[in-house]
């Protein structure tokens, strides 16, 4: 069918396009915007490996058309650093081990930068709730939990 | 798994819907897409177009005129979860959206796609159903009301016209003090339920003076089990009563498939109705 | 030199560029001119190909070919897969030709190839491609596989066996004659899939005139694909280059080779344009390979204080349509039994056989679960009849910690007698006890009984045999920029073998972990390797990379040592530079050495050195390396519901010494959710005819955070002496006793009702229904 013109800001910069209506946002952003760091696990919405913040909201972006997010704001997992400055959840990451493949990461990491602006008091169980919409094969989710809780309390500090 | 071909429409207001409806052929709605999308990344539906909603700002919001919320079929789940005025007045959807799914899929997903979905484990008809709700339905001929018991046509499947939208939902709230439960079991948190139990209950001096519970997953569709409404109403809020409501309960024929037994079934309906009851019984006094 | 990086909790060097969303796996490459493919799969489990029309899909949009078996060329339609774990006990060596020919065995196969301009209009294709099938009957439960009658899962074959293998030691008949007790048990095991986050993909791109054939795959085994990929197609190995780029996880279906890497490589070389395929989520269910179930049916013979005298019984091992795998899996679980345990006298045949299912491959653990759930229903077996403490029984037939080395008995299938190295069963089992608080237990399941809760603990012990044959390699290079290289073609999901290979690399050489680089799993760059599987990096590369460092270590003082006109006795590496110990002041840096080893036009090389400030080795162990540990697991049973709640989760491992403590625990506690998810959730139904019905993660149940416990680790180390550091391998232990561990501690839980599990997964309903027929109340 023919395609449609959308422009997508995403981390700041607009990408314009002609994609077919049915592109879900998952595949313009890798695609078209050429962020690569946006996963594909399974593309029926449960694993959220394709997590990216639209604007301010943490949504699957294999449930979304890319037409849907025509003239809105995307921030995807290599928007989150501030040049070399790692954001806090990133650097959660590390320290705690959260992550083995690296695949399921970006959407662990840009799900709970979205989950702990809005809750920066969060505890392990509502950690664990916020997350359990991503699933991870490899750690065994402690490390996540670990790292969600190093970055709220980093995030609550710097404010 | 990409999705056949379709045409996007993407109208701004509730009259160009009904207009495209009217016209398309082989047309789906797409609310908040966390339903639909998977069928569609899947290949399990194929419209030829897709008519999306979000544009339609008349379809988003909510309205509390003290007596009755009234919920736009657009309204996120999400705005839902945090909206005061449900916390408030309608405390049992605020418990039963936590057990909705996962917050990345309520920032997206809608009420109104949830009624219309009508997926029998899903947790907001049950809720609707507790309530009584009036669903307001728009047409080529002008609005209709729905009340929520008639909505459910059968599997997965509203009386809904292939013409019509969903627009509205009002909520009449329960006056008074009463109580609230809404309970299930799912195997993971976010999961759709196996059977879902909501319950209101308003007692007095110690005597159950209205009762609703409503059970999801058990059926095609979800349901009231108003044989054991009408046996607690006028008895003791007693967790002797709550048991045999639950044996009732038990009773209620329910569905089975590959994965889960009907036995099975009607045991957790029997479950979760005792323990849905003893919740609300002892939230009434507040 | 100090040891300052070995045995440390070192962060990983892998991490940055994967939290900033810098990976890059097989689906985020792109090459000029690429072309997308995607497939037409069997929708029988079994069915006779009569017709194939592609007419239709070819006419579509953005169509470059659609391909039939035939359509490969007479090379190669007929042409099967090349046997890349041969062995010659397997009886009926049938494995799949690139393309579905005449008959195809199980739903999912591949059947026909699309290649388009988009992965969308692939698809589109596709769906209009019509395959004209005739239904044959299938053979679905592998316990009917050898009846008289069953139906066969390849119509030409005269049967289903695949092999017929069997443990046997000791005088097993003397061990049931005039045994005080023998007890019988029989049980399920089922696996599932390896559901690695990361689908499968390959790309591949011809280029006959210059650089060959290049593949990526994700994949756990480049040169085992390589191999397999040259053969078939007759081409020089060194003009097939196999690639595992970021791999998303392996966990073993992905240490094989599919027709999907055969097909997609020729499509390339037809077409004269690179192919992309990524295998989606759905086809995933079918396409990859799992872990077929394993029925067991054993007797225990035993004395009365609950020492073992015999084991024996059967086991009938479902192995799928193919043999890709070989035996890999069926030995994996026969050479670990009988596990941690003094076992005098053991028989047990395992009857492999084909049904029309996906294939079998290993599947995290690798039939080692299997295997330690074999022997700890035993344990629990025997515990329940005779009314003993479950832990008291396991004291009683541990091998001892002076036992070591232990031969139980049998050989491995090259003829070696199976040698335990070391171990210390009783000290883990001690550990795990302490640190589940297991003698405050029966107090908190009290406690909660009066609560009218339900409370369970369950123990599991298990050993794991690691750093499988034959070897892998590491060359260490000094570069002359004093950056120092680890290359290697071992292929990492998420291991971290990069950080783990610097720390031995740093602390041999007296260099900063920072100033190393490291680069795997590309056969175009390293010339020799085998692939990750059944925990064997750290010991086999482990020891590779160490004998490489250890190589540059000699020659760099040696080298210095000439330089310096000091003896080598007297210097030291440390800091990037070759020192006199007791004159630091006087040195000759790494990398001025790597540059003197690598000189221009017309400089000659320093006398008797030869070229580069490197070394390679292929140094493996002597022998396997044995891991071990105990698990115990603490449940609730919501006996109204049948749920299960894993409480907490406690593992005392042994893994010889920990090159990277993180490391170590990031595996176990991954191991430990893989396992509790075999345990409790995860089932990949199938119809009586072979269809498979949860195809989808709404049916098909992953562990998620919520349900997870916290799991807490300890650690003993007992060194390997079969290789130099000492390691042994980590990556399964978590998940190998998992299942008895929790499986032991839900029957605890419903212990007054006598309620026996056996089977797993362990779903509620099942719980409920057991509970309804031993008489239990349903509410609470």
């Amino acid at each position: 069918m023919e395609p449609l013109s959308v422009t997508v800001t995403v981390n700041g910069q607009d990408h314009t396009a002609d994609v077919e209506p049915r592109m879900h946002l998952g595949d313009f952003l890798r695609t078209v915007a050429r962020k690569t760091g946006t996963h594909l696990g399974c593309e029926h919405g449960v694993c959220g490996a394709c997590t990216v913040i639209v604007d301010g909201d943490a949504v699957r972006s294999c449930l979304m058309l890319a037409v849907q997010a025509n003239g809105k704001s995307v921030t995807t997992i290599e928007g989150l650093a501030s040049g070399t400055e790692l954001h806090p959840v990133q650097q959660a990451f590390r320290d705690q081990h959260a992550l083995q493949c690296g695949f399921c990461t970006p959407g662990m990491i840009v799900s709970l930068t979205a989950y702990l602006k809005k809750n920066p008091d969060a505890d392990e169980a509502e950690i664990r709730k916020a997350i359990s919409g991503n699933i991870c094969r490899c750690t065994g989710y402690q490390g996540i939990v670990a790292a969600g809780l190093q970055a709220a309390k980093a995030m609550r500090t710097e404010g | 798994m990409k999705p056949a071909p379709f045409r996007y429409h993407d109208p701004a207001t509730l009259d160009d819907v009904v207009g495209l409806l009217g016209t398309l052929e082989d047309a789906k709605l797409l609310a908040g897409g966390q339903s639909l999308v998977p069928m569609l990344n899947f290949r399990f539906a194929q419209p030829d177009h897709l008519i999306d909603l979000n544009g339609v700002s008349e379809l988003f919001g909510v309205d509390d005129d003290g007596t009755c919320l009234r919920v736009g079929a657009m309204t996120r789940q999400s705005t839902l979860l945090d909206s005061q005025e449900v916390k408030q007045s309608l405390p049992v959807m605020a418990e039963a959206l936590e057990w909705v799914g996962h917050f990345q899929t309520r920032s997206r997903g809608t009420i109104g796609g949830s009624l219309c979905n009508l997926d029998p484990a899903a947790e907001l008809p049950v809720v609707a159903l507790l309530y009584d709700a009036e669903l307001g339905v728009r047409g080529a001929d002008g609005s209709r009301q729905v009340p929520m018991s008639e909505w459910p046509l059968t599997f997965m499947m509203p009386s809904l016209a292939p013409e019509e939208v969903l627009s509205s939902i009002a909520f009449e709230y329960w006056q008074g003090a009463h109580g609230y439960a809404f309970t299930e079991f799912a195997r993971r948190h976010g999961d759709f339920a196996i059977v879902a139990v909501g319950c209101l209950l308003a007692v007095g001096e110690g005597n159950i003076t209205r009762a609703a519970i409503a059970v999801g997953g058990a059926r095609e569709t979800p349901y009231r089990l108003t044989q054991c409404e009408e046996a607690l109403v006028g008895q003791p809020a007693s967790s002797e009563r709550f048991k045999a409501a639950a044996a009732i309960a038990r009773q209620q024929e329910a569905m089975s498939d590959a994965y889960v037994s009907s036995a099975y079934r009607q045991r957790l309906v029997g479950v979760l109705t005792e323990r849905a009851l003893a919740t609300a019984a002892s939230r009434a006094g507040n | 030199m100090g040891v300052r990086y070995f045995g440390a909790k070192v962060l990983r060097s892998e991490d940055p560029r994967l939290v900033t969303g810098h990976g890059r796996y097989v689906d985020d490459i792109d090459l000029p001119g690429l072309l997308h493919a995607a497939f037409v799969r069997s929708e029988h489990a079994h069915a006779r190909l009569r017709g194939i029309d592609t007419e239709a899909a070819k006419a579509m949009p953005g169509v470059h070919a659609v391909m039939t078996a035939d359509d490969l060329g007479a090379a190669y339609a007929d042409k099967p897969m090349v046997p890349v774990y041969p062995s010659p006990l397997v009886k009926q060596q049938i494995l799949p030709t690139a393309l579905a020919k005449n008959e195809v065995n199980y739903v999912g196969q591949p059947v026909v190839l699309v290649v388009a301009a988009s992965r969308s209009l692939a698809e589109d294709a596709a769906t209009r491609v019509v395959v004209d099938y005739e239904p044959l009957p299938a053979i679905v439960d592998c316990r009917k596989a050898l009846d008289a009658g069953a139906p066969r899962a390849h119509g030409d074959s005269p049967n289903n066996l695949v092999a017929e293998l069997a443990n046997a030691f000791g005088d097993i008949a003397a061990a049931f004659a005039d045994a005080p007790h023998i007890f019988a048990c029989e049980f399920r095991q089922h696996r599932g899939g390896c559901h690695a986050m990361e689908c499968r993909g390959v790309i591949a791109s011809d280029d006959p005139y210059n650089d060959g054939l290049t593949v990526y795959t994700s994949t756990q085994a480049p040169y085992l694909v390589r191999k397999g990929l040259s053969r078939w197609l007759e081409d020089d190995e060194n003009r097939v280059r196999v690639v595992a780029p970021d791999v998303g996880g392996g966990f073993g279906p992905k240490a094989g080779i599919y027709v999907e890497e055969l097909v997609i490589p020729l499509a390339a070389r037809i077409l004269g344009r690179p192919v992309k395929w990524i295998e989606d989520r759905r086809e995933h269910f079918t396409a990859t390979n799992q872990q077929g179930d394993q029925w067991w049916s054993l007797e225990v013979a035993t004395e009365s204080d609950g020492k073992i005298r015999g084991v024996r019984g059967r086991v009938m091992c479902d192995s799928g349509a193919f043999v890709p795998y070989g035996l890999l899996l069926p030995f994996t679980t026969r050479n670990l039994l009988p596990g941690p345990y003094a076992v005098p006298a053991l028989d047990v045949k395992l009857d492999v056989v084909f049904t029309n299912t996906t294939c079998n491959s290993p599947v995290r653990g690798a039939g080692r679960p299997n295997s330690a759930y074999a022997m700890e229903r035993m344990i629990e077996t025997v515990a329940r009849e005779l009314k003993l403490d479950t832990v008291e029984v396991r004291r009683r037939n541990f091998i001892g910690a002076d036992q070591f080395p232990y031969q139980p008995g049998h050989k491995l299938p090259n003829g070696a007698p199976v040698t335990y190295d070391s171990g210390d069963f009783h000290g883990c089992l001690d550990k795990v006890l302490d640190l589940a608080d297991f003698a405050g237990f029966k107090e908190r399941q009290a406690a909660a009984r009066r609560e009218g809760r339900y409370i369970g603990i369950g123990v599991s012990s298990c050993i794991e045999d690691t750093g499988l044959l034959p070897f892998e390699g590491a060359t260490v290079r000094v570069q002359p920029s004093g950056r120092v290289m680890i290359q290697t073609g071992a292929a990492s999901q998420g291991q971290g073998h990069g950080t783990a290979c610097a720390q031995i690399v740093a602390d041999e050489l007296g260099v900063e972990i920072e100033d190393i680089v490291y680069q795997s799993a590309d056969t175009g760059t390293f010339p020799h390797g085998v692939g990750t599987v059944g925990s064997r990096i750290a010991v086999t590369l482990g020891t590779a990379v160490h004998g490489a460092a250890v190589g540059v270590r000699k020659k760099a003082l040696a080298l210095a040592s000439m330089l310096l006109q000091t003896p080598e006795e007297e210097l030291e590496l440390e800091g990037g530079v070759a020192r006199v110990k007791s004159a630091p002041g006087t040195a000759v840096a790494l990398k001025d050495m790597a540059h003197q080893l690598a000189p221009l036009t017309g400089t000659p090389l320093p006398k008797g050195f030869s070229p580069g400030l490197e070394s390679t080795s292929y140094d493996g162990p002597t022998g396997l390396a044995y891991a071990s540990g105990s698990n115990i697991a603490e449940v609730e049973v919501d006996i109204g519901t049948g749920e299960v709640k894993v409480l907490r989760y406690s593992v005392a491992h042994d893994c010889g010494r920990m090159i990277n403590p993180l490391l170590v625990e990031g595996q176990i506690i991954g191991g430990v959710v893989h396992g509790i998810g075999n345990a409790l959730f995860e089932r990949m139904h199938y119809d009586d005819g072979g269809q498979p019905l949860s195809t989808n993660y709404g049916e098909y149940l992953l562990p998620l955070a919520t349900e997870m416990p916290r799991i807490d680790v300890t650690h003993q180390e007992t060194p390997s002496p079969a290789n130099p550091l000492g390691v042994k391998g980590a990556g399964e232990g978590g998940t190998m006793p998992a299942a008895n561990a929790i499986i032991a501690a839900i029957e605890d839980a419903l212990e007054p009702w006598g309620i026996v599990i056996n089977d797993y997964p362990a779903e509620p309903q099942r719980i409920c229904e057991l509970l309804d027929a031993a008489g239990a109340p349903s509410s609470g």
